[in-house]
């Protein structure tokens, strides 16, 4: 692999372009979700104001936080942007890309996951112990059903680099994989609940029976808890981006073709925007379900996931 | 790699995949209304599936077979059922036997198994969607579990027509459809047995005040 100026230029973009784009797209999910339920719309840069408040405001630490309550945001939000900067946004042309492959990447979400129930846990309030077992409890089982959808799609293109499965998609005959039809259902199920998205868990809730990634957080203040609501939108967003990039790659650039790299950023805006709005549709037609619905949900899409692999060997293994 | 399929194929292949999805979207649903709704979804996809057979091979009686399919299995079947159920009064919840998450194990199982019985034999066959009698044979299996997993008699009703809908697409797959006669038999058959059913249905809750079929495990005669 050779280490170009434009692509580490073209690398430097896409970071910058996901610390500044996934706030929007967290604003634009919560205008969606407010214009479906007939509320009133917060405005569209609503969460940027939310950064710069918090910013700006004094950090106040529980008594008993340890250094590792005060290490963890920095942890999960280097960990978002680690996992922005390897998933193809924009274009396939990525330095960093060798660095992690589509498994690692996975740990790379896991490790921010330990991290921020590691947080919850550490202050000793009832709340946070009971926010991390949560989220501990719905990510292992989002996990396994996220590996499978990436074994299947590597299955296809056999490479786990998210690069290269982005290149052999994109840029060859269209044809139709009834396997990634499974994994793509699957694959939205995992990302509802590992964004904490509703019927798994509700981002605009504070109750306490039903809260899972406030609760972890709730002992956040400053600038601290800016950086986790970043880290939060940065997820949402890498989400997206690897969804759009396993499911629809196309418009993402190739190497060195720095006028696709143009074309492909209202492409992306655009996808996106549709994205968001589908998301909020479903969290308003959906109902938060009761936490011990949660397993009997994510075990369906890891069910879809291994018919999606079944599915890849039965159809598509004969010419 | 597999770049030769032709997309008559491909579309087969597809609807084949989303009418297994659906027989998995109904052994999951509690819901009765809606899981007659997943069933004429599976219906509507069975007819496009055979449109897409029919368009290829250009069979005359396969277009017979689709409009059938998609005048009985999409709208005339799933309306009766809408209408014995409201005027039944049936609950909304299904009450399965085995927990949701275990069936669905039992059926990941049932999947594969019939995938690997499926494999020789479609080897044998010479039609463009040959590939898809596996995923047939796993919707008979999967509509088998619901008949046995579920209590209500509604919903086996519902899991024999949806065994009914994998049959044909096996038939389909495997050999271009069956004669047309033996087609409009069994049309004909599903249909009268789902109106015989219906009557079933009012007897056996005007004896029992109930639909689950549990109660007709102490019939003696007196």
């Amino acid at each position: 692999m050779t280490f170009s100026l434009s692509g580490f230029l073209g690398q430097l973009f896409a970071i910058v372009l996901a610390l500044a784009l996934a706030p929007l797209l967290t604003g634009w999910v919560n205008q969606c979700r407010a214009w479906l339920q007939n509320r009133g719309a917060p405005p569209l840069l609503q969460p940027y104001y939310m950064l710069h408040k918090l910013f700006h405001k004094d950090v106040v630490l529980a008594h008993g936080a340890s250094s590792l309550f005060r290490a963890a945001p920095f942890v999960i939000f280097g960990c978002m942007v680690l996992a922005c900067a390897i998933i193809p946004s924009l274009s396939t042309d990525l330095p960093f890309a060798p660095a992690a492959d589509a498994l690692a990447l996975v740990g790379v979400f896991g490790l921010a996951r330990v991290f921020i129930a590691l947080a919850g846990m550490d202050i000793g309030t009832s709340f946070g112990t009971l926010g991390g077992r949560r989220e501990m409890l719905v990510g292992f089982l989002a996990e396994p059903a996220l590996l499978i959808v990436i074994f299947t799609v590597a299955l296809i293109v056999q490479s786990t680099s998210v690069a290269t499965i982005v290149e052999t998609l994109a840029h060859r005959d269209f044809i139709i994989y009834p396997s990634l039809a499974f994994a793509g259902v699957a694959f939205t199920m995992v990302s509802l609940a590992e964004n904490a998205r509703v019927p798994v868990d509700n981002p605009a809730t504070h109750l306490e029976l039903t809260m899972i990634h406030e609760a972890m957080i709730l002992e956040y203040s400053g600038r601290h808890l800016a950086l986790i609501e970043w880290a939060a939108s940065l997820k949402l967003y890498a989400y997206s981006c690897l969804g759009l990039a396993l499911f629809f790659p196309w418009g993402i650039a190739e190497r060195d073709n720095f006028l696709a790299l143009l074309a492909a950023i209202p492409l992306l805006l655009l996808k996106l925007g549709i994205g968001g709005f589908l998301l909020a549709l479903i969290e308003t037609i959906n109902a938060k379900m009761r936490i011990f619905r949660a397993p009997e949900f994510l075990g369906t899409a890891f069910l879809l996931a291994v018919l999606g692999m079944l599915v890849k060997l039965l159809l598509e293994n004969r010419v | 790699m597999n770049a030769v399929i032709p997309l008559s194929a491909q579309l087969i292949n597809l609807f084949a995949s989303v009418i297994l999805l659906l027989a998995f979207a109904m052994l999951a649903q509690r819901r009765v209304l809606k899981l007659i709704d997943l069933f004429a979804l599976q219906g509507f996809t069975l007819f496009l599936s055979t449109l897409v057979v029919a368009v290829k091979t250009g069979q005359s009686h396969l277009y017979y077979s689709a409009a059938l399919t998609l005048t009985l299995k999409a709208f005339l079947l799933p309306w009766i059922l809408h209408r014995l159920v409201r005027r039944l009064h049936v609950k909304g919840e299904v009450e399965p036997l085995i927990n949701i998450p275990t069936t669905m194990l039992i059926g990941i199982a049932l999947v594969m198994i019939s995938f690997n019985v499926a494999l020789p034999i479609s080897e044998l066959s010479s039609s463009i969607a040959r590939g898809t009698l596996g995923i047939a044979l796993a919707v008979v299996m999967l509509a088998f579990l619901m008949m046995i997993t579920r209590r209500k008699a509604v919903t086996q009703v519902v899991g024999f027509l949806s065994m009914e809908n994998g049959l044909f697409l096996a038939a389909t797959s495997a050999t271009y459809g069956m004669p047309m006669v033996v087609e409009l038999g069994i049309a004909l058959d599903v249909l009268v047995g789902v109106i015989i059913l219906g009557v079933f249905f009012f007897q056996i809750r005007d004896q029992f005040d109930s639909l689950d079929i549990h109660h007709m495990e102490r019939l003696k005669d007196n």
